[in-house]
């Protein structure tokens, strides 16, 4: 019987010829990614080893990463001390891919993973974040754990009692309109199959819309998955895999790709033509209230954002800068722009995309998760409305429960900052 | 049996149950302060030390989603509270086993604050009701980690056994 890619990669990763979904399996892991609350799974990672006589030994110290993104730089004494245990922990072990609060290689996770080229197709990541499904984009298996198991991955170097899971096929077709693209596709999706649609399953994603798009976009609808409950999203690596790897991440080893069997069994198949969709929003309070544009525009808007591990990708700026250069943010509505990395902020200063934001009124912060999650810069006020092109719009996310979030793409958040409302970019803007 | 100390709706994110702003916090023994932190009379009775060890909150169906913040599990675990949930998200559920949090999935769950639950092998019993709902099975791979008191206690048999890392 054929298998989908996830099965044909914990196969290999279990050391198994062929595996079906509801098998109990332990897979190797190939990376195990962490940021601040890698504080936490230091503690239960010696908590394994306490009141016994083995010493605490990290299983191969070269295939942990701990990024810094979530409150960088820190915003209390309480994270600075956080961090700072936690560079302790790096040096004294050796870990291999630490990336500290930095203007040059910093960035958030789920970018500076990718463009490091420490995501491989076929490999199995696990991470202490539920948007560790991103890393799926590149063809690996990838999934989100929590610091008790991550603590487990760091003494025994495989997960424990993983249960194969069903495979969602989602085949795309279609061009998509001008200003009309990945983050609205997920969304859509999102809506479609409902906050709960996909628990337990894996979206792996298919059709020639999936083929033409890039590393950056297919970053945009792994990294949702989670938000329809997938354990992750999957795009089987290609050419364009390949591509990115080399010229974008300066991988120079072998690349073997992994592909689906053609009679590989799925749950079930849901098939979308993008030639005709809207821009999609995202509305309070959970990211399966999806509405077309049409129904939300209008709505007074006091805080946009522009960023984070969903769309703070180069050509999101590019998007957003093409649509406000010579323009001006709306007086009332304030707008925050969070490259994805340092790398990325960089490449967007030399192509002067970073003056454009910022002569239309945008500010332009340091990388890191920012506002996403409330817990850093850009809180929102009682009663707020932030319109964002972020990843979560639970009661609260942005620090305030009374504040109501919208999720869009960067050229509706770009659109609508120019007007100061929820606004359409295919109806005139330029 | 236990008593319905909370009843919530579906898709409860962990943004709800221990909002971010609080995850500097992570230590198991001082998350428990900031659990449904926006939820301001719920968390001020969970402090009053009001609510006895085995007391029931309610949930609808997705509870869990969202964030893989641990801090949403043992901030109930605390309080040694039974979640019974129509459904709940994989990472929650999955925290819940290995940090040893009793989670029970009846897909039709019906009950208000103040009904006494029992809990059964098979199926939640509303003793106020009179009305029985069955429980969804937990997969016996996730089961063996419940049984072992949780992940630290089964990857230490694990270590010791020196099988680790092979």
């Amino acid at each position: 019987m054929g298998m989908t890619v996830v099965e044909k990669i914990l196969a290999r990763a279990s050391g198994l010829k062929s595996v079906k979904a509801g098998d109990v399996v332990e897979p190797k892991v190939d990376l195990a990614m962490s940021h601040e609350n890698g504080a936490l799974v230091i503690n239960q990672f010696l908590e394994i080893y306490k009141d016994t006589s083995v010493t605490p030994k990290i299983w191969d110290p070269s295939k942990i990463a701990i990024i810094f993104d979530h409150r960088v730089p820190a915003e209390s004494s309480k994270t600075a001390t956080n961090q700072k245990k936690i560079r302790e922990f790096v040096a004294a072990n050796r870990i291999g891919k630490f990336h500290d609060i930095r203007g040059d290689l910093g960035g958030i996770c789920h970018q500076i993973l990718p463009e490091n080229g420490y995501v491989r197709p076929g490999a199995v990541v696990v991470g202490t974040d539920s948007h560790t499904t991103s890393h799926g984009a590149l063809g690996a298996f990838a999934f989100g754990i929590g610091a008790t198991e991550m603590a487990s991955v760091w003494a025994l170097g495989t997960v424990l009692n993983v249960e194969v899971p069903q495979t969602i096929k989602v085949v795309v077709t279609g061009t998509f309109p001008k200003f009309v693209g990945p983050k609205d596709l997920i969304l859509h999706l999102i809506g479609r199959l409902s906050a709960q649609g996909a628990n337990f399953k894996v979206i792996e994603f298919h059709g020639p819309t999936i083929r033409k798009m890039s590393t950056s976009g297919r970053l945009v609808i792994c990294n949702m998955s989670v938000e329809a409950g997938a354990t992750s999203g999957i795009v089987p690596a290609d050419d364009e895999t390949v591509r990115y790897l080399r010229e974008e991440a300066g991988v120079t080893g072998k690349i073997a790709l992994v592909a689906p069997d053609p009679d590989a069994t799925y749950d079930q198949i849901v098939e979308i033509d993008v030639s005709k969709l809207a821009p999609q929003i995202a509305c309070p309070h959970t990211v399966d209230n999806v509405k077309p544009i049409k129904d939300v525009k209008g709505t007074k808007v006091n805080q946009i954002v522009i960023g984070s591990c969903t769309n703070g990708r180069l050509d999101d700026l590019v998007v957003a800068a093409k649509i406000l250069k010579g323009r001006k943010v709306a007086a009332g509505t304030r707008m925050l722009v969070f490259p994805a990395s340092g790398r990325i902020y960089n490449q967007a200063l030399a192509k002067g995309i970073i003056g454009d934001l910022m002569k239309a009124g945008a500010v332009v912060m340091n990388p890191g998760c920012g506002p996403c999650l409330g817990v850093h810069e850009g809180a929102l006020g009682d009663g707020e409305v932030a319109l964002s092109t972020t990843n979560r719009n639970f009661k609260g996310r942005m620090g305030n429960p009374t504040a109501g979030v919208y999720l869009c793409s960067p050229a509706v958040a770009a659109a609508s900052a120019l007007k100061g409302v929820i606004t359409d970019p295919t109806k005139g803007v330029k | 049996m236990g008593k319905v100390v909370y009843t919530v709706g579906d898709d409860v994110s962990t943004d709800v149950i221990y909002p971010g702003r609080y995850m500097a916090t992570v230590l198991p023994t001082e998350t428990p302060q900031y659990a449904f932190a926006d939820h301001a009379e719920f968390n001020a009775k969970l402090k009053s030390k009001q609510v006895p060890p085995g007391s029931v909150l309610v949930g609808g169906k997705n509870f869990g989603c969202g964030s893989s913040r641990e801090q949403a599990v043992s901030t109930l675990k605390g309080y040694d509270l039974v979640i019974v949930a129509r459904s709940f998200a994989r990472i929650f559920l999955q925290n819940s086993i290995n940090l040893g949090l009793r989670t029970v999935a009846a897909p039709d769950i019906d009950a208000k604050d103040g009904d006494e639950l029992e809990i059964a092998e098979h199926e939640v019993i509303n003793r106020t009701s009179g009305r029985s709902f069955r429980i969804e099975p937990l997969p016996p791979a996730r089961r063996d980690i419940m049984e072992a008191g949780g992940l630290i206690a089964y990857t230490r048999a694990r270590v010791l056994a020196g099988s680790g890392a092979r």
